[in-house]
C-alpha cells in the first residue's frame, strides 16, 4: 500500500481548518478524547483490517524517532 | 545603497484662495493603490485629484512580493516592464523543518508568459514608478502632497472634503470619493464603519538587511525560504526573501508576550540575524515589529464613497495578498467608474465592484488567516497536530501539502457573478485572462495581454465568426486574414493550448473573460457586452 498518495489536495487547507475547528474551545483532555473517537470512526470507515494494521505501524514507526 | 528618499514638493492648492470647480474624482491617499487608481482613470480620460497627507514614498519596505496578475495589471498602467526590470524574479519556494528541506515548489513551470509568477521589489520603488507615471498626465492627475483630508460629507450626488495643508484649510467637491487611505483609514473611522476581525496575538519581527553575499547556499539563485522550527530560531517560524540592491527581507515570528519595542532594538536584532546569515557582513536597513490582522469591510461602496485597497481589507502578509489584492481592486473599479462617469453605464455598475472584490477579498482573508493560524498554533492540540504534520512531511507528500507557509496570491475568479454571461470553455467566464505570446502579420512579437487589456475586446481563436459590434475591438488569432481587424498567430501553440480553438472570447477592459462563443452573432456579443456594462442591473432597478 502506498500512503504517499495525496488524496487531500487541493482541499487540504479546508480539511486542516475543519479539523482545527472541531477542536476549537475544548479543554486538552476533551481534545484527546475527540481524537480517539475520530480514529475509531475513521477506522470503521476504512474497514479493511490489513490497511488499518499498516497505518498503525506507519504511525508507530515514529516513536522514539 | 539604501533607498534615497526624495520628498515631493508641496504646492499651495488653488482651493486655498478661491473655490475650485467640482472635481470628478477625489482620491484620498497616494499609496500604491491611490496612485494606480489615478493612472487607471487618467488612461481612460477621467481626471482626478489625489490628496496625500505625506510627501514621500512608503517609508521602509513594506510590500515586496508582486504577483504575476499584479504585474499584468501594472503592464496596462505602463509600469510593469520597469518593475520587472528592477525586480528580483524568483519562482522556487522551499520549506524547511528544522535544518532539513521538506518541500519545494516551482511557481511557474510553464513558458509563454510575459511576466513571471512573482517578483520582489520594495514598495518604495513601486510608488516611485507610479508617481513618475502619474506625472505623465499633468492635465488629468492633480497630485497634492501634504494635503490631509480631515473631513467629508456625502451630499448624495457629490462629496464635500475638508483638507488641511501647511498653509491652512480648504474644501473641495467631487462626484466620487475614493478612499485609498490605508489600513488605518480615517475615512472609515469617520463613517463609524465596523472593522473588526481576527487579530493574531503573535508578533513578527520584519527586518531588511543589506548584504553582498547570498544567503541561499551555493546556488545563489533568489528563492523564497521558509522555516518551521529552524535551528537558529527554535519553536518559531522564519522567512527569507531577496530584494533588489542586495537587500534581504527576514521575517521572524516572536513570542506572544514579546516586548515589541525591545525586540526592534539593534542589539537584539543583530544577533538574531547573525544566527541566520552567519559571519557574512550585513547592514540593517529597516526593522519593524508587527501584529497582523485579517479584516474586511462589510460593504466597499457607500453611495459616493468607495473603499479601495487596505482601507477596505487588510491581511497578514503570508501569501502576499495585501497590495496584490488592492491592485486587483483598482483593476476592477477603474473601467467601471470610467464607464459610469462617461455615461456609458448605469451607476449600479459600481455596486458590482463590491460584489466582485468583496468576494476576492474574502478569499484572500481565508487563505491568509489559515496560513497564519498554521504558523501560530494556539492550543496544545493545535501545536501537536502541527508538529506531527511536520514530522510526517519528511516522508509523505500529503503531509507536505498540508504545510502552510502562505498560499501565494492568485487572481480571483468572478465566475457566476452578475456581469458574466455563463458559458463553458477552456477558460470560463469570470477568469482573469491567461497571457500568451503572439506574432503579428508583419512578423512582430507581442503578447495577448498587451492586445486585449484596456477595452472590451472580442478575440477569435481559429475559424470563428467575428461580428461587428459598436464600441468593441476585435482581434483574430490563427485566422485567415480576410477581415479588417488585427491578426496574429500563436507562438509555440501556447494561446490555443490555453483557450482552445474555433471559439471566441469576450474580455472586459480588466482582462477578465465575460462571455465565450462558438458561433457568435452580433446580437449575442452585443448582449454579453451590455450585460458586462450593467444593462441587466438597470432592468432590475427599473423593475
Ligand atoms: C510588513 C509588511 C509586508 C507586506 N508585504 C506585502 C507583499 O509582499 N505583497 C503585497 O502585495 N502586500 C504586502 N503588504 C501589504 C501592502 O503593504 C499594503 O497592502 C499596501 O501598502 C496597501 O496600499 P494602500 O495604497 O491601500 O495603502 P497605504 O500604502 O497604506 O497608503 C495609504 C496612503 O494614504 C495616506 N493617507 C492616510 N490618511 C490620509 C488622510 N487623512 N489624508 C490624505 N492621505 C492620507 C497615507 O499617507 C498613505 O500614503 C505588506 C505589508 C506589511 C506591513
Amino acid at each position: 500500500m502506498n500512503y504517499s498518495d495525496d488524496k487531500l489536495s487541493p482541499k487540504q487547507d479546508d480539511f486542516y481548518n475543519a479539523l482545527m475547528d472541531a477542536h476549537s474551545g475544548l479543554p486538552e483532555a476533551e481534545s484527546h478524547a475527540l481524537n480517539a473517537r475520530l480514529v475509531l470512526l475513521m477506522a470503521n470507515q476504512i474497514g479493511d483490517l490489513e490497511t488499518l494494521k499498516q497505518l498503525l505501524a506507519a504511525a508507530r514507526d515514529y516513536v522514539n524517532d | 545603497m539604501g533607498y534615497d528618499y526624495k520628498p515631493f514638493a508641496y504646492v499651495a492648492p488653488p482651493g486655498l484662495t478661491a473655490p475650485e470647480p467640482r472635481h470628478r474624482v477625489a482620491i484620498v491617499g497616494a499609496g500604491p493603490i491611490g496612485l494606480a487608481m489615478a493612472i487607471d482613470l487618467a488612461q481612460q480620460g477621467i481626471p482626478s485629484v489625489v490628496l496625500d497627507d505625506n510627501n514621500v514614498v512608503s517609508v521602509g519596505s513594506r510590500a515586496i512580493c508582486w504577483s504575476k496578475r499584479t504585474l499584468e495589471i501594472f503592464d496596462r498602467l505602463d509600469v510593469g516592464e520597469r518593475m520587472l526590470e528592477k525586480g528580483v524574479t524568483w519562482k522556487v519556494g522551499r520549506n524547511f523543518h528544522g535544518a532539513e528541506e521538506v518541500y519545494s515548489f516551482d511557481l511557474l513551470p510553464e513558458a509563454g508568459h510575459k511576466y513571471p509568477a512573482f517578483i520582489n521589489l520594495q514598495q518604495y520603488y513601486v510608488e516611485e514608478y507610479l508617481v513618475d507615471r502619474a506625472r505623465a498626465f499633468p492635465d488629468l492627475i492633480d497630485l497634492r502632497f501634504k494635503n490631509k483630508v480631515t473631513g467629508h460629507r456625502d451630499n448624495g450626488d457629490f462629496v464635500v472634503l475638508t483638507v488641511e495643508t501647511p498653509d491652512g484649510d480648504y474644501s473641495i467637491e467631487a462626484e466620487y470619493y475614493i478612499a485609498c487611505d490605508g489600513a488605518g483609514s480615517p475615512t472609515r473611522t469617520r463613517m463609524g464603519l465596523d472593522f473588526t476581525g481576527q487579530t493574531f496575538q503573535e508578533q513578527f519581527l520584519i527586518a531588511d538587511i543589506e548584504m553582498q553575499d547570498s544567503p541561499f547556499g551555493d546556488s545563489d539563485v533568489p528563492e523564497r525560504w521558509f522555516w518551521f522550527d529552524p535551528p537558529f530560531h527554535p519553536g518559531k517560524s522564519a522567512l527569507l526573501h531577496m530584494q533588489p540592491d542586495n537587500i534581504y527581507r527576514i521575517d521572524l515570528q516572536l513570542d506572544v508576550d514579546a516586548d515589541g519595542k525591545a525586540e526592534a532594538a539593534e542589539e537584539k536584532v543583530i544577533p538574531r540575524i547573525k544566527a541566520i546569515v552567519g559571519e557574512k557582513p550585513f547592514k540593517l536597513d529597516w526593522v519593524s515589529v508587527y501584529k497582523f490582522r485579517c479584516i474586511k469591510l462589510d460593504r466597499f461602496v457607500h453611495n459616493r464613497v468607495i473603499f479601495v485597497g487596505d482601507s477596505a481589507h487588510v491581511v497578514s502578509p503570508f501569501g502576499a495578498r495585501g497590495g496584490n489584492g488592492g491592485i486587483q481592486d483598482v483593476d476592477n473599479l477603474g473601467w467601471k467608474l470610467a464607464a459610469v462617469l462617461k455615461g456609458n453605464a448605469p451607476e449600479a455598475l459600481i455596486e458590482t465592484y463590491h460584489e466582485e472584490r468583496s468576494h476576492g477579498s474574502a478569499e484572500n482573508i481565508l487563505n491568509s488567516s489559515r496560513a497564519t493560524n498554521f504558523m501560530t498554533p494556539k492550543t496544545p492540540v493545535e501545536a501537536l497536530f502541527r508538529a506531527e504534520t511536520l514530522r510526517l512531511a519528511h516522508k509523505y507528500s500529503f503531509a507536505r501539502r498540508l504545510l502552510n507557509s502562505g498560499r501565494l496570491s492568485q487572481p480571483c475568479s468572478l465566475e457566476g457573478m452578475a456581469l458574466q454571461t455563463p458559458g463553458i470553455a477552456p477558460l470560463e467566464p469570470g477568469f482573469a485572462m491567461l497571457d500568451a505570446p503572439l506574432r503579428s502579420a508583419a512578423g512582430g512579437e507581442t503578447w495577448l495581454l498587451s492586445e486585449v487589456q484596456g477595452q472590451f475586446t472580442l478575440v477569435g481563436f481559429g475559424e470563428v465568426q467575428m461580428p461587428v459590434v459598436d464600441g468593441l475591438r476585435r482581434i483574430g488569432i490563427n485566422q485567415l486574414e480576410t477581415a479588417d481587424f488585427p491578426h496574429f498567430t500563436t507562438v509555440d501553440g501556447h494561446g490555443t493550448r490555453r483557450y482552445g480553438s474555433e471559439r471566441a472570447y469576450l474580455f472586459r477592459p480588466d482582462g477578465h473573460v465575460c462571455a465565450t462563443f462558438v458561433a457568435p452573432t452580433a446580437h449575442d456579443v452585443q448582449a454579453a457586452m451590455a450585460r458586462a456594462l450593467g444593462a441587466q442591473l438597470r432592468q432590475e432597478i427599473a423593475a
